[in-house]
């Protein structure tokens, strides 16, 4: 029964890296209908940004504020750049361009940090609370995890600039029509996307050190969470998340023989049994198609 | 999408040109190329043979991403998995069972058939990003698949497994390198004109009334769940048949061949060429072997970011792919043609 | 320009002098393969400096950096080498149509530490059945020592298995009863320590393991790993994990307040690169192997081999991180390729290259620890066969009892 708790709760700890990349997940995708595969790598360069000014001296807070903005700018200038001119291009094209890009951020990366892990710093301590199966940093970050998403549902649900993106996302046409800015919706949705992404980077670093190849897997179970929660819904994808981390874990615990070697297989098979059910994700809406 | 208007004939890239003429352009231009892939390796270095053969193998496993996304408009990102299970299938029967390798081939393909068959199922309630990460998820799924100790004595675990590379038959005097590579050849020759064939069939009208609007399509009476698991079983036994020659033309199998990474080649093999496009797939093969070696020639420690700039001037200049450029080379000659 | 000697390596002075004489240059001593001339010597290499692996690629740039100072110093009996290194991006298909580029169209004389167990195990036919060099491997697998059926392959560093022996005897003699847990890489070379660690156990394995947990390289984190580990009740710890899984795995562990005797594999013994990352205070006590000095470790500070070593970064190459153990790892490699080369003297075919590399005697280099010595011979194809233990104390290593080797274990 201990084994049983200890496992929740350290798939709670390790639920809270993949909620974090999730809802930044999510904020890209209200803004442009589909996934960024460069996602992870961005908020793997900004959380070498942050570590990069703390190295110059810059205080911890001082660095976190400044790689967000820059990382909020450098959102907007990559899709203004590079994804606003292939606007009309079909949707595998773009996903090729965020290929691309994620080849681009990882490699620059390892030029510039190289591959060796970098310890980095928490605001929170790492006390072990709970007899060391969450410290007070995984704490700390399944409350700022929180925090953000009290920030996207705010955003989303109750402002004009919330709503016209989803607008703009959904339905570019109609959208248009009443007068939103599509073009500004989208470039909006990448910047506070990076931002998002920044924040998850540097509460993740300290968990899993920092170092170029550090999103990859994490990326991953980011969309398997919000994948499972529902694309559309914030609140989902945190749940998602949490959820993937705890079912991950009980699967390579419990089921014997080759729980452990295949846990990963495991738990993205539960996981597309149950998007064959709930194709729009646990929570997410149900979209009607017209012909 | 930007592909929705195409005719059928279009996508099989067969579509009849206005001129009298029974030789077209793009049958030219077919038979042109088909003539060089034919008589060129004659002349070159056994291990440019060998580049080549992983390139018509990478393009038989395009042209089956063709066959599923241009056609049917269903994204796979996890076409690595069926390609490692063609490899691994005809590996095992190959040094297991002593099946000889032409026979082995045909039934590794059979084997994805009923694979991607099957998987088609549960692909029938997913589309667009839900689809795209299902798949995914089988091709991150895949190596600790093979990896697993409860099968080690058959797939040699994370060791990988050795396979013959073939002899030429009949006491043939060519490389062994030139006859993997024609028998690749003569194996991609008959998939592409059996893709066609397809294509250009009713059921092939039937996946692209799918792919252009499903709801329509299930109106008209196009029985959606078969036609859809089909066309994957279709691609999926396609590009077991690839997996089975990439097994004999490296001659080993293992599990570091098989990662996602290379189903994300795949697919930008499949973008680069033009999607639905299927002589494109040659392109987008060329492309995924070629491109990455000139990029870590211009810089090693960038090669990577390179290979991304690479993949921006092609979508940028020609955001249909190689499709793009054959359209404008083939309007060029034409106005050309016109002028005498 | 060739002359291709095609016999074996014993018959080798019979055959070579039988050509010369044939050829009617019998006084001419110099005898050359493809790849090798009176002003060059051109070597082959694949790395994977992108995908998945790429944190390895430092080891390319290493050895390139080191044959560029040796270049630069007048080369080698005054041949300057040039290297031609590819990535290979840690995929065997990759990695056999790099080195038959190397081999067929750059014409390299041998394929010098090619990185990684499938990249190896992919090409190794093809070059024994071409006689080209594959020599001085990176990778910790037992097979390349194998001369019978491979003469052309060579490993280099100490085997995987060697070393798990090495400390499945430490807890045999120290801890009779000790109940382990082990933590692996799902992959040849987690299983290989594994294996070797389980032999080292014998017959006592299946009941002193308690607990097994293989981790992917796809995951974020092991912290349920270690949690599961932890429950098991082990007072043995046994880690065999990559530096940055190694590195989360002892922080882990001391977090959720478990306090077992401590292995950690020789490829994660790094104090830069693992043990500061992971805290100082929550390493205190482990127990691991090496072969090679640790750049970051304080005791080598006014060693002479360090210092030639800062000096070769200082002038050649200042973007290396001296942290990195893959650094010393090439310098060392190169090292070894340097002298086999030097003794090869005038004489560059392909098989008195592989003649001279099985016979190093004695050899040492600048980053070896003290007493561990180079050795090879025509039946020993495993250049490094010796570690020593060490326990961390402080924020140094403590090198304890004797220098062990393979047969030491048997």
């Amino acid at each position: 029964m201990e084994l049983f708790t200890n496992q929740v709760l350290s798939g709670i700890a390790t639920g809270a890296i993949y909620a974090c990349m999730a809802l930044a997940v999510v904020m890209i995708y209200e803004a442009i209908d589909h996934l960024n595969f460069a996602q992870g790598e961005m908020a793997m360069f900004s959380t070498f940004a942050a570590w990069q000014f703390m190295q110059w001296g810059i205080p911890y807070w001082g660095a976190f504020v400044l790689s967000v903005v820059l990382s909020f700018a450098a959102g907007i200038a990559i899709e203004r750049a590079l994804f606003r001119p292939l606007g009309h291009a079909s949707v595998l094209v773009q996903i090729a361009g965020f290929i691309a890009l994620f080849a681009i951020i990882n490699s620059v990366a390892g030029l510039i940090w190289d591959f060796t892990i970098k310890p980095f710093p928490t605001p929170f301590g790492s006390t072990p609370l709970l007899g060391g199966v969450i410290s007070s940093h995984q704490a700390g970050m399944i409350a700022v995890t929180i925090l953000l998403l009290g920030f996207l549902y705010v955003f989303f649900s109750f402002t004009r600039v919330g709503l016209a993106m989803r607008a703009a996302a959904t339905m570019p046409e109609s959208a248009k029509l009443v007068g939103v800015n599509v073009g500004w919706m989208i470039a909006l949705g990448w910047g506070l996307a990076a931002a998002i992404g920044a924040i998850a980077g540097i509460m993740i670093a300290p968990v899993i050190f920092l170092e170029p190849n550090m999103m990859g897997g994490v990326l991953l179970y980011g969309f398997v969470g919000a994948v499972l929660g529902g694309l559309s819904s914030p609140a989902g994808a945190v749940a998602g998340g949490f959820i993937v981390g705890v079912l991950e874990n009980l699967a390579g615990t419990y089921i014997p023989g080759v729980g452990n070697e295949l846990k990963l297989p495991i738990a993205l098979a539960m996981i597309i049994a149950v998007l064959v059910f709930k194709p729009n994700g646990l929570f997410g809406r149900v979209q009607v198609q017209r012909v | 999408m930007s592909t929705a208007q195409d005719t059928s004939a279009d996508i099989a890239g067969t579509r009849p040109a206005a001129g009298k003429s029974i030789l077209t352009v793009p049958l030219v231009a077919s038979l042109a190329t088909l003539g060089l892939l034919i008589v060129v390796p004659l002349f070159l270095k056994n291990f440019v043979v060998f580049q080549l053969t992983m390139i018509v193998i990478y393009a038989i496993a395009i042209l089956s991403l063709n066959i599923l996304t241009g056609a049917s408009g269903q994204v796979s990102l996890g076409h690595s998995a069926f390609f490692a299970v063609g490899a691994y299938a005809t590996g095992i029967m190959m040094e297991h069972a002593n099946v000889p390798y032409l026979l082995a081939i045909p039934i590794a393909g059979v084997i994805c058939f009923v694979i991607g068959f099957l998987f088609g199922f549960p692909a029938l309630r997913l589309k667009g990003v839900y689809l795209a990460l299902a798949t995914f998820a089988l091709a991150v799924a895949a190596p600790p698949l093979f990896k697993l100790g409860t099968f080690e004595h058959w797939t040699g675990g994370v060791q990988g497994l050795l396979v013959t590379k073939p002899e030429p038959p009949f006491g043939l005097d060519i490389s062994q390198d030139r006859y993997v590579y024609y028998l690749s050849l003569t194996i991609a020759l008959i998939i592409y004109l059996l893709s066609v064939n397809l294509l250009n069939s009713r059921s092939g009208r039937a996946l692209m009334a799918i792919r252009d609007n499903e709801i329509a399509a299930s109106s008209m009476g196009v029985d959606l769940a078969l036609y859809k698991t089909l066309a994957f079983g279709i691609s999926a036994g396609f590009t077991g048949i690839a997996g089975a020659l990439g097994a004999i033309t490296v001659a080993y199998v293992a599990p570091d061949a098989y990662t996602f990474n290379f189903a994300i080649a795949l697919f930008l093999g499949m973008v680069i060429g033009g999607v639905g496009w299927l002589p494109g797939s040659l392109a987008g093969a060329a492309f995924i072997v070629f491109v990455p070696n000139i990029a870590e020639g211009i810089s090693k420690g960038l090669s990577y970011a390179v290979f991304g700039v690479f993949i921006f001037a092609v979508i940028f200049l020609l955001p249909n792919g190689a499709r793009q450029l054959a359209y404008y080379l083939y309007a060029q000659i034409k106005k050309l043609v016109s002028r005498f | 320009m060739s002359i291709k000697v095609r016999s074996r390596l014993a018959a080798l002075s019979a055959a070579t002098l039988a050509v010369t004489m044939m050829s009617g240059a019998a006084f001419a001593q110099k005898k050359y393969d493809t790849g090798a001339t009176d002003t060059e010597i051109k070597i082959g290499n694949i790395m994977p400096y992108s995908g998945p692996a790429s944190a390895y690629g430092v080891i390319g740039k290493t050895i390139d950096a080191y044959f560029k100072k040796i270049n630069a110093e007048g080369g080698i009996n005054g041949r300057k080498i040039s290297f031609i290194s590819y990535d290979d991006g840690y995929s065997p298909p990759k990695a056999v149509e790099q080195v038959r580029k190397l081999v067929e169209s750059d014409e390299v004389l041998l394929v010098f530490d090619p990185l990684g167990t499938p990249s190896n195990t992919a090409i190794q036919k093809y070059l024994n059945q071409k006689k080209v060099p594959q020599l001085f491997v990176a990778t910790g697998a037992t097979k390349w020592n194998d001369p019978k059926s491979f003469p052309w392959t060579m490993g280099w560093q100490p085997n995987y298995q060697t070393e798990g022996q090495i400390y499945a005897k430490y807890v045999l003699k120290e801890k009779p009863n000790a109940k382990i847990a082990v933590l692996y890489q799902n992959d040849d070379y987690g299983k290989d320590y594994l294996k070797g660690f389980k032999d080292g156990l014998g017959a006592k394995a299946a009941s002193m393991i308690v607990a097994e947990s293989s981790y992917e390289v796809s995951e974020p984190t092991i912290d349920s790993h270690i949690v599961k580990l932890k429950s098991s009740g082990a007072d043995v710890f046994f880690n065999i994990a990559t530096p940055k899984f190694a590195a989360q795995a002892i922080k882990k562990a001391a977090e959720i307040d478990w306090k077992p005797m401590q292995f950690l594999n020789n490829v994660s013994a790094s104090i830069g690169s693992v043990i500061k990352p992971a805290g100082f205070e929550n390493a205190q006590g482990i127990i691991s192997a090496a072969y090679l000095k640790d750049a970051t470790d304080q005791q080598w500070k006014n060693d002479a081999g360090m210092k030639r070593f800062d000096e070769f970064l200082a002038k050649y190459f200042p973007e290396g991180n001296r942290i990195d153990l893959n650094v010393i790892f090439g310098y060392s490699v190169s090292q070894t390729m340097v002298q086999v080369l030097k003794q090869a003297g005038d004489n560059l075919t392909r098989a008195n290259v592989m003649k001279e590399a099985a016979s190093l005697k004695d050899l040492e280099l600048d980053l070896l620890l003290p007493g561990i010595k180079i050795n090879t011979g025509p039946t020993d194809f495993a250049p490094i066969s010796s570690v020593q233990l060490m326990r961390f104390k402080g924020d140094t290593w403590e090198r304890f009892g004797d220098v062990l080797s393979a047969d030491a274990t048997n």
